[in-house]
């Protein structure tokens, strides 16, 4: 699965915002640099196919 | 001074001052240098090979041969020798912290006459291939003779070299580069050789102790008596053990090298990883930053660059020494037949065609290993760090973990020398020939041992004789190699009739489902160029 899903799909935006900012409370840069990596490495396995995360991450560095 | 090991020093000869051309000159007596020389002259070929110093290798060096470079140092009769003194090893584990987050078995199947990896001091293959040069009475090894000039021609090359007589002129027919990373030859001709830098600083320290200790693979990522670096394990013959310590970029490569501050980096590290107050004496230490880079071509009409003088790879996945290996006994055979007038000299091309795409793998596995040994950027390095946080708790992150892919033989796919099929499985066009437990007449054997050294025709069950072919057989006959496993039919996805041929390097150059002369006979001419 290449194909890399963009229309909208999170149930609960908010929450989901929310929850992204605070885990980084009471980290500094290198622990929450870290911290990020494991959210992503967690959800790429997730997804399984790195096709779709090299297409997520060609999409993020679009914004420079 | 090494303690364990006495180091050889061979007598100069002086070198005649006019000579009749050579027709293959080396330059380099290394590991590469000696094992293609070995290769020619088993081959029936007259090699001179010239070296500025008259001993092997200072140090270890290369010291964990693969399974790949066994079986072609067993073609050429050094097999058994480095069976027996080196440490036969097959696992790796990968530790952060104290905690071990990983470990792979590079052999989890039954059935090859050699194991994954073989430890061993350079010196002493080194020491055992000048030894089996002269005995094929074919190579002229010329110690303290320092090449210091090149003239480059159509037909060959002439070289001025210097001796403790002064300086000599030799001719060439073909020259063959084995002279190591910093290559004479290359920056005479003014090649670029273009690659990456790594900024990190290793110490590599040999100690000599008696431990308890299995013979594996051990890599720490961050451990306590390292903290922030990674530290490398590895068992030599006569007790001798590699310690790489990862330094970082701003050490001070005089400073690490002081024997004080290398034993105690050493005892920190013995004291907690082996046993607490373990004696051990330096036998040797070295600083060493690396890079990754090729040359652009390593044919250069008749000049020809072999190992690091071609390419050169970090050392995490031992594809240095084995990766030069390949390429002797990829060149060997090829440069054989064309000087003995059995192929033509575009032979000589498909060394380029298949030799850079390996260097190449080996480029990219030996990078990305470094990329994770010494990550480049904040983020680089917090990936990094994040990987071994979720190796240690989960299963899926234990893959991403790199201390290094271990040499794995080059799979020559895509090669101009080989026909094509559309087989599903076995073994393709281009992959060396696998290796599998057989009983001839009744004594164990090893089906490997049987093929190379000229083009080697394997037939499985032929419905009737063929002249010349090794024959495997699914039950016992007079002369067959029996399959009593059945190994050997399952690796090669044979059935019966199936035919194999065989190149003169054991990689497979052909398959078919029947036995056709005429078929068989375009595929080996197709592997010898024409």
């Amino acid at each position: 699965m290449t194909h890399l899903d963009l229309s909208p799909r999170i149930d609960d935006p908010d929450r989901l915002y929310a929850a992204l900012v605070e885990a980084h409370e009471g980290l500094d840069e290198a622990a929450s640099l870290r911290l990020q990596a494991r959210i992503i490495l967690l959800l790429a396995n997730h997804i399984g196919s790195t096709a779709t995360v090299c297409a997520a991450i060609d999409e993020a560095r679009r914004f420079g | 001074m090494p303690s364990t090991y006495a180091q050889p020093h061979y007598a100069y000869r002086p070198s005649p001052q006019a000579e009749a051309t050579h027709p293959v000159v080396v330059v380099g007596a290394g590991l590469v240098g000696l094992t293609v020389a070995l290769d020619l002259a088993q081959r029936g070929i007259d090699v001179v090979v010239l070296d500025d110093d008259d001993t092997v290798s200072f140090g270890s060096r290369a010291i964990c041969f693969a399974k790949r470079t066994l079986e072609i140092f067993s073609r050429l009769g050094l097999g058994e020798a480095m069976l027996a003194k080196g440490v036969q090893w097959n696992t790796g584990r990968v530790f952060a912290g104290v905690r071990e987050i990983w470990h792979f078995d590079l052999q989890p199947e039954p059935g090859h006459a050699h194991p994954a990896f073989v430890n061993l001091q350079q010196y002493y293959v080194e020491e055992w291939l000048v030894a089996a040069c002269e005995a094929t009475g074919r190579v002229d090894i010329r110690w303290k003779h320092r090449v210091s000039a090149i003239d480059p021609r159509e037909d060959g090359a002439v070289l001025s070299v210097d001796t403790p007589d002064g300086a000599v002129t030799l001719q060439a027919g073909w020259l063959l580069a084995c002279d190591g990373a910093r290559s004479f030859i290359r920056e005479s001709l003014g090649l670029p050789f273009v690659g990456q830098v790594f900024r990190d600083r290793f110490l590599i320290a040999d100690v000599v102790m008696q431990a308890p200790f299995p013979p594996e693979r051990w890599f720490w990522f961050d451990p306590p008596f390292h903290p922030g670096g990674s530290v490398l394990l590895h068992r030599q013959a006569d007790d001798v053990w590699r310690i790489d310590f990862q330094l970082g970029w701003d050490a001070d490569p005089e400073a690490e090298k002081q024997p004080e501050r290398v034993r105690a980096r050493v005892q920190a590290m013995l004291d907690m990883a082996v046993a607490p107050g373990i004696a051990f004496e330096l036998e040797w230490v070295s600083v060493y930053t690396f890079r990754c880079r090729r040359l652009e071509r390593f044919r250069h009409d008749r000049v020809i660059f072999l190992g690091d003088a071609a390419h050169q790879v970090s050392p995490f996945g031992a594809r240095g020494g084995n990766g030069g290996v390949q390429d002797a006994d990829n060149l060997a055979w090829k440069l054989a037949a064309v000087l003995r007038g059995e192929a033509p000299e575009a032979l000589i091309d498909s060394y380029d065609a298949e030799r850079i795409p390996a260097a190449d793998e080996n480029i990219s596995h030996s990078t990305r290993s470094t990329d994770f040994i010494t990550p480049k950027t904040k983020a680089a390095h917090a990936i990094r760090d994040a990987v071994l946080d979720l190796a240690a708790r989960h299963a899926f992150a234990r893959p991403l973990v790199n201390s290094g892919r271990l040499s794995r033989p080059a799979v020559l796919t895509g090669s101009p020398l080989s026909t094509q099929d559309d087989w599903d499985g076995g073994v393709p066009p281009g992959a060396p020939a696998q290796d599998a437990p057989v009983q001839r007449d009744g004594a164990p054997d090893w089906l490997l041992a049987h093929l190379g050294g000229d083009f080697t025709l394997l037939a499985f069950d032929p419905p009737a004789a063929i002249e010349g072919a090794v024959v495997v057989s699914s039950n016992p006959a007079p002369g067959a190699f029996w399959d009593s496993e059945g190994q050997a039919f399952a690796r090669y996805a044979a059935g019966p009739g199936s035919v194999v041929l065989i190149r003169p390097d054991q990689h497979v150059a052909a398959r078919f489902r029947a036995y056709d002369p005429e078929a068989v006979a375009a595929a080996r001419s197709r592997a010898l160029g024409a």
